[in-house]
């Protein structure tokens, strides 16, 4: 089984965020980019995989910074291969991206290519149904659980209310997941720095960052955001009264 | 993620490695004395004195395969009642924990503080731009070493919970007013203090407490100052007797240390009355990790009005809040199994002993024992006071 | 080549989801700029009464011009691979001036794709369009705005709700349903092996509209009552924090926190919670919340919408009551 896990780093939405001057784009200055947190379920699920079917795992990063951190970490989970594309990818979206890496995900063959279902910063599709497309392949989405066969695979796929739907995908095949079967494993640093120096990352250059098919940004901006609560007062008759109100605005009532 | 016997030969000697003293290991007489003192031992599989009788016996497989050892809060009771004198809690403890953390056998919530640490600086997981953002409002102005570039006379560490948890900010920023009421030349390092590691350290993520104690040597490297004084015992713990085995050496004190030397010039600052009973809690890391016991109590004696009560379990023998050693992260999973927590056993004894104050010199301590007496029957009208909240308040604050 | 907006329908097991009517208000908005009609895109089998049927819910039909609509077995429920080829032929030969989608586990299976195999541009997130073209969506958390004009020659757009009401996207008037040819769908890569239904059992809060949760405010067992009859009286159900469940007062699937559920309601209603991260950190994706608590100082004030000092004790039955009168009950 040869399983393929495309990984993108994305904005961490602990720091605050802020438009830069151009008035269209985030400020990378204090931006701290971390692994796409469904792309890590994506990596879980594809180590899960091969825990229970054997293979070869390989992880794909854009270079961007942090990268190696995140590869590494995948590797002392149990990833055979590491990749990273070289490029400039600061303001890239998931056109370029993807056809970025389906130029090396069509080299290697896989199975089977994970990709976490969606990520903060999607503003033009998400990656793994636009690989799908550039790969030809099939993608199904929103996946919490996968099992393997022959030639094709088993899938979970969730929707609203809990409701599942099990699906069955010809391989090759994009997936998109939503939640590998176990929370993603935590790994002791000393396991990381480990692997720092027996693991190698290879690099492969992306031929140009093709971005058409996303939309042209006129204005991004931050919405307000109320800082402290608008206080009710009165006898609690009254404060019920303004609280009813207030629910038949919201429609709860 | 059984280990078989290759693990525990290496395992044997890599405590003996890890840990001064190690080798004591082999003197354990099987007295039983640190699980008899150990507050879940109860609870634990194998306690301590099991640990090791498993670990000779070639089946210490059994124990990693078990997972209540995270019941285990570092308190150091075990390491200061053994008779052989084995180094148990950093020793044996906190290795066992490394090799379920190897394993991947890790709680939820404790997973989370790792990464966290690991990423942020910080187990809360809050931006460390904000590091400092407590200081707003004290006047004089909090230095920031980064900002300031000058040498100071004193670099206050301030920590983790000291600098992001809304009640333990509080305390910090008493301390901030007490430190310039005293004149004190002092500075933080704000957004380049890293956590201490030390509890990181005893949960077991070794790797991760060398990581954050390179970050702080390197911050500590930029800048010119003559001591170091803490807020928390767990940094004092560690910046005293982990860092210098990572080169990282410098003089250091708990904030009740430095404020204990200076007693005669704090004295006629505390003009106020505090009219109360005050039964200090020991923390485990100030006392009986450290052996500081009499300075905290004299400061609190200094205060006017201040009746110094002692709770049943106290100096040596004190009883942990529940919140060393990862015990801090492992709430949910150590509540699931124990049904009681350690913080409202003590704030019980308080009672016991008649106290009106719980007095505190611990950041993980003040929310422990103020969510505890929330629900102790009995409890409601205790006060949960850090020794530099009263010295504030009789500051006239 | 036209200017119509079409919007992918999304139905499962016979029941009409209400993204579709939200997208359908969108459509309208886009319509007014562009001039052409709304064709509401239905993909089924034996599904023709989805359209020319009234809603069971709401009584109203579907807000479209038209309806186009494929009627196969492939398609009788949804699959990623059967619809995406079936709306590959109909956008390739139709070109649309825009085709909403649902940002959803239906819809972001098909928008993405299609961009690609089409070689045409795609927005996703959209919570709301004006009449001259204007998209705005929402990313980073709902943290960040982005605005722009909807890409040409088809823009292939995935819509969020929050901006349009369900009721925007219905009215009175059954729309015509014109039966549309379809593509070739072999082979058939992605198929339906069946459905595994929730499991019924206790309430999983993180699906409730209306949470009423209660902290160590709440005192004690018996007053749990209290909330709940307050939860049932506003269609909600009762949550608590930490505290109140390792008191064995609530189930540890009622839990709202760091080590318990992530929840997003409509409304989540504090009584007696401080606000302490680890709780707070759960509730932040809520649309409301509302914070009950005497102390003027509690954390939870900072992101609640709306709070009050009043004694929960004192306000909860007057409340509970207002709220049933209100209802007429």
């Amino acid at each position: 089984m040869n399983i393929i896990i495309l990984v993108k780093l994305v904005p961490d939405l602990v720091e605050e965020l802020a438009i830069d001057s151009s008035g269209i784009a985030l400020d990378t200055t204090w931006m701290r980019m971390i692994i796409n947190e469904f792309d890590d379920h994506a990596i879980e699920q594809g180590i899960l995989l091969k825990e229970r079917n054997g293979g070869v795992v390989t992880v794909v990063a854009p270079d961007l910074e942090g990268v190696d951190d995140v590869l590494f970490t995948a590797a002392a989970k149990g990833a055979d291969k590491l990749i990273k594309i070289k490029g400039d990818f600061i303001g890239a979206n998931n056109h370029a991206l993807a056809r970025a890496f389906s130029a090396i995900v069509k080299e290697l063959q896989p199975d089977l290519v994970l990709t976490g279902v969606q990520a903060n910063n999607d503003l033009d599709g998400s990656l793994g149904p636009l690989l799908a497309g550039c790969l030809e392949m099939p993608y199904v989405g929103y996946i919490s659980g996968v099992s393997l066969g022959d030639g094709k695979s088993r899938t979970r796929k969730e929707y609203p209310g809990g409701l599942i739907a099990e699906m069955d995908v010809s391989l090759p095949a994009v997936l998109g997941i939503q939640a590998a079967e176990q929370p993603p494993r935590y790994v002791a640093v000393s396991k990381v720095r480990q692997m720092m120096k027996t693991s190698t990352i290879e690099e492969q250059a992306a031929t140009g960052l093709d971005m058409a098919g996303g939309p042209s940004i006129g204005r991004m901006f931050q919405p307000e955001t109320a800082q402290h609560a608008t206080m009710i007062t009165g006898s609690p008759e009254e404060v019920a009264t303004k609280l009813v109100a207030i629910f038949k605005e919201l429609g709860v009532l | 993620m059984t280990a078989n016997g290759a693990v525990e030969h290496s395992f044997y000697d890599q405590v003996l490695e890890a840990t001064p003293e190690g080798e004591r290991l082999r003197l354990c007489l099987q007295c039983g004395d640190c699980s008899g003192i150990c507050p879940f031992g109860y609870l634990m599989v194998h306690p301590p004195s099991r640990m090791i009788a498993h670990l000779r016996a070639d089946r210490f497989d059994k124990v990693l395969d078990n997972d209540t050892v995270w019941m285990c809060v570092s308190c150091y009771a075990c390491t200061a009642v053994c008779p052989a004198q084995i180094p148990l809690t950093p020793g044996l403890m906190a290795r066992t924990k490394e090799e379920l953390i190897l394993a991947g056998n890790v709680p939820a919530e404790l997973q989370s503080a790792l990464e966290n640490s690991q990423r942020y600086g910080n187990p809360l997981g809050e931006s460390p731009r904000k590091r400092a953002d407590w200081v707003t409002g004290i006047v004089p102005e909090v230095k920031v070493l980064g900002k300031v570039r000058k040498e100071v006379d004193v670099l206050w560490f301030v920590g983790d919970y000291s600098s992001y948890h809304p009640r333990v900010q509080q305390v910090t920023k008493a301390l901030a007013r007490i430190l310039n009421a005293l004149g004190v030349d002092f500075g933080i390092l704000g957004p380049e203090e890293s956590s201490d590691g030390d509890s990181q350290r005893l949960a077991g993520e070794r790797g991760l407490f060398e990581m954050l104690a390179e970050k702080n040597g390197l911050a500590f490297g930029k800048y010119e100052f003559n001591e170091i004084i803490t807020t928390d015992p767990h940094a004092y713990n560690a910046i005293k007797n982990e860092y210098p085995g990572l080169d990282i050496s410098y003089p250091v004190r708990h904030y009740t240390e430095y404020l204990a030397d200076r007693i005669d010039q704090l004295k006629p600052l505390l003009k106020k009355e505090v009219k109360a009973k005050v039964a200090y809690h020991d923390p485990c890391y100030l006392g009986r990790a450290n052996g500081i016991y009499e300075q905290p109590r004299l400061i609190l004696q200094a205060i006017p009005g201040v009746e110094l009560v002692e709770m049943a379990h106290n100096f040596k023998n004190s009883l942990c809040c529940g919140g060393g050693g990862g015990g801090m992260w492992l709430d949910g999973f150590q509540w699931e199994k124990a049904h009681v927590r350690l913080s409202e056993w003590r704030v019980n004894e308080s009672l016991a002993a008649g106290a009106e104050i719980l007095a505190v010199a611990c950041p993980y301590e003040t929310p422990r024992f103020e969510d505890a007496a929330k629900t102790v029957p009995g409890a409601a009208q205790i006060l949960v006071r850090d020794i530099a909240e009263l010295l504030d308040q009789a500051m006239g604050n | 080549m036209n200017n119509d907006v079409y919007v992918v329908i999304e139905h499962l097991r016979g029941q009409v989801a209400e993204i579709s009517y939200v997208m359908l208000a969108g459509a309208r908005e886009l319509v007014k700029g562009y001039g052409g009609s709304v064709a509401a895109v239905l993909l089924g089998q034996n599904a023709r009464g989805l359209a020319e049927n009234p809603s069971p819910t709401s009584g109203q039909y579907m807000a479209a011009d038209k309806v186009l609509y494929m009627d196969h077995p492939a398609l009788s429920e949804f699959t990623s691979d059967a619809y995406q080829k079936a709306l590959a032929g109909l956008v390739s030969k139709d070109q649309p001036r825009a085709v909403i989608f649902g940002s959803t586990s239906i819809g972001t299976d098909l928008a993405s794709t299609l961009s690609m195999k089409l070689n045409l541009p795609t927005v996703s997130s959209c919570s709301s369009f004006s009449a001259d073209g204007k998209f705005t969506s929402q990313i980073c958390g709902g943290k960040i705005m982005a605005q722009g004009d909807l890409p040409g020659p088809t823009a292939l757009v995935t819509m969020v709700p929050g901006v349009y009401k369900a009721e925007q996207g219905q009215n009175s008037q059954a729309p015509v349903l014109t039966l549309v040819d379809i593509p070739p769908l072999d082979p058939l890569r992605v198929t339906l092996a069946g459905y595994i239904e929730p499991e019924s059992g206790d309430i999983d809060i993180a699906k409730e509209k209306v949470l009423v949760s209660v902290g160590r405010g709440i005192q004690n067992q018996d007053n749990i009552v209290l909330a709940e009859e307050l939860a049932t009286a506003l269609g909600g159900v009762v949550s608590g924090s930490r505290p109140v469940i390792d008191q064995g007062w609530l189930s540890t699937s009622r839990l709202v926190g760091k080590s318990g559920k992530h929840v997003k309601p409509k409304i989540y209603l504090a009584l007696g919670i401080s606000g302490a991260p680890e709780h707070t950190e759960a509730i932040t994706d809520s649309d409301t919340i509302i914070a009950i608590n005497t102390d003027p100082g509690a954390p939870i004030f900072n992101i609640a919408k709306y709070g009050t000092e009043t004694d929960l004790f004192d306000l909860i039955e007057v409340l509970t009551s207002q709220v049933k009168a209100a209802k007429g009950g």
